[in-house]
């Protein structure tokens, strides 16, 4: 990945709403071809960052460059060659699906024939073909999602900002979803997306950065993370109370490190086994146990002292 | 390649292909009624009385067409623009293209000229048979209708692009567009008002759009010259667009 051309460059980027501070200063550079993240927990300020490397939110402070060119003053050259889909969805539910990417293909100056041929393509790529007629309100959010992530694409954009794109989606749409973004990074499509899955973001990202509070907690390839921020395994212990502090105090010393959830314990180890053994050595006895590998969510644990995704 | 506006217009039109029948009424039959309604029973009563110098089937027919602009204008330009910021958000996903506010702006002003002017050439053929139609340069009117309603229409989109609640688009409604139709010689001239009433029939594009009209319609000559109200006209069209580029702006950066 190293010595890719930069597509997009931020320097101490800033967003203020008012007097609160949304983006503090953040730097990122998004490379040609890679699939890059922003990971972190509702209000960490992703939306924020990508409504400005979409050119349609105006950065309080910083630079920013995305293709070479400036946000404020080229702002629809830029757009032409980015796909972008936002958080909310802004389709038209008055029309068909087939009509929301054939007019919305119209705004970048593409043809009514290939407006039309490429819709069609597009649905077929979302597998969303056998509802081209249906006008949007009949669709569920799921397939929302999917049309909108279809009409991320009708430009052929170099850059695709995808801003929580498997939010609502099943299971099965959501592998459905990923293998599409793989195809399209294999086509040298440069990816940039938001989320709160840490699966989402392993599968996917090639490099990706944590974010809290407006701020970069850590950055780096979701392997390199979890060296650096987590033990290569964890046991997951659960004692069927609500109280865990006096068992926190009693597996002292087991493992690296020890992380009190309201729910269960974690313990940190390179093996996981070994620290499970010593834990029923101890006559401690949990109620469940799990051991298995670190993750993401680790790593945000670790970085921001919170969980990404509620458990509760 | 088109001007990129155009394709918002398309937009537009790819929607009411879909709904147009939900629109005859509101911008074709309201007229229509007031013309029956008013000219004939009003009418008689007004024509024996002999205050005006022409029929006034005549007098309120022409009169309707300018009106009639102003109506679909201001339905056009009130609940859709709110709801393309607040609920379906479409001015969100066309801020995400090349596309630039002006171009957003002109493209729906384009479609609601587009309403406006089949809304008033349709009545107008409603009109001939009552013979309220008496000059070749009543082709004209149409344009005249589209004019003012675009008059309207631009403040409006400024309007209500700063506002969260169609409460206040109703209170537009009602303080703002009744008088207006009320005092801009669509049922009575100007001339019956209240002398400190009428500044304010002058001020608003309606009267402009109705002297035009009637002149077009009927024949007859205006009550300023008619570049002037031409003028005033465009005007209120530049203004109004102008505010609606700065309000499109600032909301879309929230
Ligand atoms: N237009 C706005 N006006 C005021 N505050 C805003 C605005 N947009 C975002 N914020 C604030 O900025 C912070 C970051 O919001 P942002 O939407 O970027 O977070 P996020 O990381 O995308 O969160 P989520 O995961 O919930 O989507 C939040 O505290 C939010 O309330
Ligand atoms: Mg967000």
């Amino acid at each position: 990945m190293d010595g890719g051309e930069a597509l997009i460059r931020a320097r101490g980027l800033v967003k203020r709403f008012g007097e609160f501070t949304a983006v503090d200063g953040i730097d990122v550079e998004v490379r040609k071809g890679e699939a890059f993240g922003f990971l972190g927990p509702n209000g960490a300020g992703k939306s924020s960052t990508m409504r400005m490397i979409g050119c349609v939110s105006a950065p309080t402070g910083g630079e920013l460059a995305i293709l070479g060119m400036d946000p404020l003053r080229q702002g629809p050259a830029i757009r032409a060659r980015l796909g972008v889909c936002p958080q909310e969805d802004n389709l038209d539910i008055e029309l068909t699906a087939r009509e929301n990417l054939t007019t919305y293909a119209r705004y970048f100056g593409i043809p009514r024939a290939t407006a039309r041929r490429r819709a069609d393509q597009l649905l077929e790529f979302v597998q969303l073909a056998d509802r081209a007629g249906s006008k949007v309100d009949q669709l569920s959010g799921g397939m929302r999602r999917r049309l909108t992530i279809a009409r991320s694409l009708v430009n052929e954009p170099d850059i695709v900002l995808l801003d929580e794109p498997t939010t609502g989606l099943d299971p099965q749409a959501r592998h459905l979803v990923w293998e599409r973004l793989f195809r399209l990074k294999r086509q040298g499509t440069t990816l940039v997306l938001t989320t709160h899955y840490m699966d989402e973001a392993e599968q996917l990202c090639d490099r990706l950065v944590v974010m809290d509070g407006g701020r970069i907690a850590a950055e780096g390839s979701p392997r390199e993370l979890i060296e650096q921020h987590a033990t290569r395994e964890v046991v997951e212990l659960r004692f069927g109370v609500t109280a865990l502090e006096p068992f926190a105090d009693k597996l002292a010393g087991i493992g690296e490190r020890l992380e009190l959830l309201p729910d269960r314990i974690l313990l940190y180890a390179d093996d996981g086994d070994a620290a499970a053994a010593e834990v029923y050595a101890r006559n401690l006895s949990p109620s469940g146990v799990l051991v298995r590998r670190a993750s993401l969510e680790d790593v945000f644990l670790h970085l921001t002292g919170r969980t990404l995704v509620e458990t509760g | 390649m088109a001007h990129p506006s155009v394709a918002v217009l398309e937009y537009q039109l790819v929607g009411y292909r879909r709904f147009w029948r939900g629109t005859v009424f509101s911008s074709f039959v309201m007229p229509v009624l007031f013309f029956l309604g008013m000219g004939l029973a009003v009418g008689e009563y007004v024509d024996r009385g002999g205050g005006l110098d022409l029929p006034y089937q005549q007098f309120i027919g022409a009169g309707l067409v300018a009106f009639t602009g102003v109506q679909i204008a201001m339905i056009e330009s009130s609940f859709p623009v709110l709801g393309n910021f607040k609920w379906q958000r479409i001015y969100y996903g066309m801020a995400a293209t090349p596309l630039r506010v002006g171009d957003m702006i002109a493209g729906q002003l384009g479609y609601i000229g587009f309403r406006i002017a089949v809304a008033a050439a349709a009545f107008l053929l409603v009109m001939i048979p009552f013979g309220a139609v008496t000059s070749a340069w009543a082709g004209l009117a149409p344009l005249v209708a589209v004019l003012v309603g675009l008059a309207v229409a631009a403040p409006m989109f400024a309007f209500s692009a700063t506002i969260e609640s169609a409460n206040l688009q109703a209170v537009m409604f009602r303080f703002a567009l009744l008088p207006m139709v009320l005092f801009s010689g669509v049922f009575f001239p100007v001339g019956q008002l209240p002398e400190l009433l009428r500044p304010l029939a002058y001020a608003l594009p309606l009267w402009h759009g109705v002297e035009l009209c009637r002149a077009a319609v009927l024949g007859i000559g205006t009550a300023w010259p008619v570049p002037v109200h031409l003028g005033y006209l465009g005007l209120w069209v530049g203004v109004g667009f102008v505010l609606a580029m700065a309000r499109f702006r600032r909301r879309l950066a929230t």
